[in-house]
């Protein structure tokens, strides 16, 4: 049986005749209590009083539901920041849409969780930082954070929902990946995510604090591998592997315009989550816009959807429609030129410079953190105390 | 409440009463025009004779009296299907998405 998530048909779709997304990632705010330095939310987040109102989200997803969107991603951001999540996740449910709530965890109550699983919630994706309590709370500049989560995973399977844990890798935190796997089979989880971090936004300026050796890489592949076999039927894996060290790029979200819509926390429609990092393009909003006008339409999304966009080598290359010359967002902030193939990929005349520089690195001592944090970034953080959410 | 998430692998076998956990969602999808399995962050399009064992995973029935009903509708012999019942269910359970009773 195949997958179609994230892309509905491998043939890239022309623009008029596009199918629909079958993933709507809806930031819902940009509000988090954690400053992971590797966040994927822009450098300029946007602020509280920008936020679309509990009404426009609920317009959004029955929007999306009527154009075929199938699941629903609630990110942020800590979805769980905005009081009105429950009502977003019951019109989610009424309305049809496979709802995954996708959060670090540390503002939730067991009442809280449990009226979120009374409005339909679907699935719960729980990020964790480490197994080792002190450097994951060093990691998010959070106290405490991994005694929460613990007790998060614990409500979770109490109320019967599936768990996710999501873990991102880097070089402060590799070699637990042991230890991180047996968190996550303790705290009932039936899917882990092994992600290796990617460098764009936030992990971009923080990567020489976060690229691990190849070396490093090729341990933990051989890790996911073997505890894959073990796991068999009790927990998936999910791994996702560091570009820089990769032969081929990861096809951009299932391919440009393709698979998943983005609607950021003031509710522009991206192609992807990093898209405002390119120069020169234009978002439309939901609030001047329908969302199957903006995804059919739209210029953001016609501007590298298919393959005619493409520079060699991609343009040649029979790999084109499998990762589509990989990450815009990448190809530009690497090259200057985001219609280029991304570095990524072993093919682009550029690969071997960002081999080098991930190389060097790596084997550098790591420089501080910037942590994330709303109005820039700043490259000293205090652990923050618990209640920063609002 | 039922475990979403067996710690041991359910292995799949003629007795086995497969079902669908309350998570997996079996539905038909009109506006593509074919059957999806929703699953956490995956969807999953099964084809025409997994979507008529599916339907019949609901925990009371064995995975032997659905290849019965299944040879019988599509007039096939009753070991083939049941062979390949088995090998489907079996992925299926290892990715979470059937459990087994
Ligand atoms: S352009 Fe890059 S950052 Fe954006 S979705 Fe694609 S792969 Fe991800
Ligand atoms: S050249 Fe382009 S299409 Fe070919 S593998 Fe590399 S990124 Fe993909």
């Amino acid at each position: 049986m195949n997958e179609i998530a994230p892309h509905i048909s491998a043939a890239a779709p022309a623009p008029k005749c596009a199918t629909a997304p079958v993933g709507l990632l809806a930031e819902l705010t940009h509000r988090c209590p954690l400053q992971c330095p590797y966040c994927s939310n822009p450098l300029e987040m946007d602020r509280a009083n920008t936020e679309l109102t509990t009404a426009e989200w609920q317009d959004v997803l029955r929007q999306a539901a009527e154009m075929g969107v199938l699941q629903l991603h609630l990110s942020g951001g800590e979805p769980t920041s905005r009081k009105d999540l429950e009502e977003i996740v019951k019109t989610a449910a009424d309305v049809g849409l496979y709802s995954n709530l996708i959060t670090a965890g540390v503002l939730l109550t067991r009442e809280r969780l449990q009226k979120l699983a009374e409005c339909g919630l679907d699935h719960v994706q729980l990020s964790i930082q480490d197994a080792d309590a002190a450097n994951a709370d060093r990691i998010a500049a959070y106290k405490g954070g991994l005694v929460k989560k613990r007790e998060v995973g614990r409500w979770v399977k109490e109320l019967g929902l599936p768990l996710t844990v999501n873990a991102p890798l880097h070089r402060q935190n590799i070699e637990n990946l042991p230890k991180i796997i047996d968190l996550a089979v303790e705290l009932g989880a039936g899917r882990l995510e092994v992600a290796h971090i990617q460098y764009y936004a936030w992990a971009l300026k923080n990567r020489a604090a976060l690229m691990p050796t190849r070396e490093q890489f090729m341990k933990t592949v051989e890790i996911v591998e073997q505890a894959r076999e073990r796991l068999k039927g009790i927990m998936v894996f999910d791994f996702v592997v560091p570009d820089y060290y990769a032969k081929y790029p990861k096809p951009c979200m299932g391919g440009w315009g393709s698979g998943i819509i983005n609607v950021t926390p003031s509710g522009k429609v991206l192609p992807c989550h990093a898209a405002e990092s390119l120069p020169g393009m234009e978002f439309d909003n939901v609030r001047t816009r329908r969302l199957m006008d903006i995804w059919l339409q739209g210029a953001a999304f016609n501007k590298f959807r298919g393959t005619e966009w493409m520079k060699e080598p991609c343009r040649s290359c029979d790999r084109k429609e499998i990762d589509f010359g990989g990450c815009r967002c990448q190809a530009f902030a690497l090259t200057g030129d985001a219609t280029n193939t991304d570095p990524a990929c072993s093919l682009s005349s550029r690969h071997a410079e960002w081999f080098k520089v991930a190389e060097q690195e790596s084997h550098q001592p790591a420089p501080p953190f910037v942590y994330r944090r709303i109005g820039g970034d700043k490259s000293k953080a205090e652990p923050a105390d618990a209640d920063a959410g609002e | 409440m039922a475990d979403p998430t067996p710690r041991t692998r359910a292995i799949i076998t003629g007795s086995t009463k497969p079902a669908l956990p309350r998570h997996i969602k079996l539905r038909h999808d009109a506006s593509r025009g074919r059957w999806i399995i929703l699953a956490p962050e995956r969807v999953y399009d099964p084809d025409d004779v997994a979507v008529s064992v599916l339907q019949r995973c609901d925990g009371v029935r064995s995975v032997d009296e659905i290849a019965a009903a299944l040879a019988a509708e599509y007039q096939a012999p009753v070991d083939v299907i049941a062979a390949d019942i088995v090998t489907m269910l079996q992925e299926l359970a290892d990715k979470g998405v059937v459990t087994a009773a």
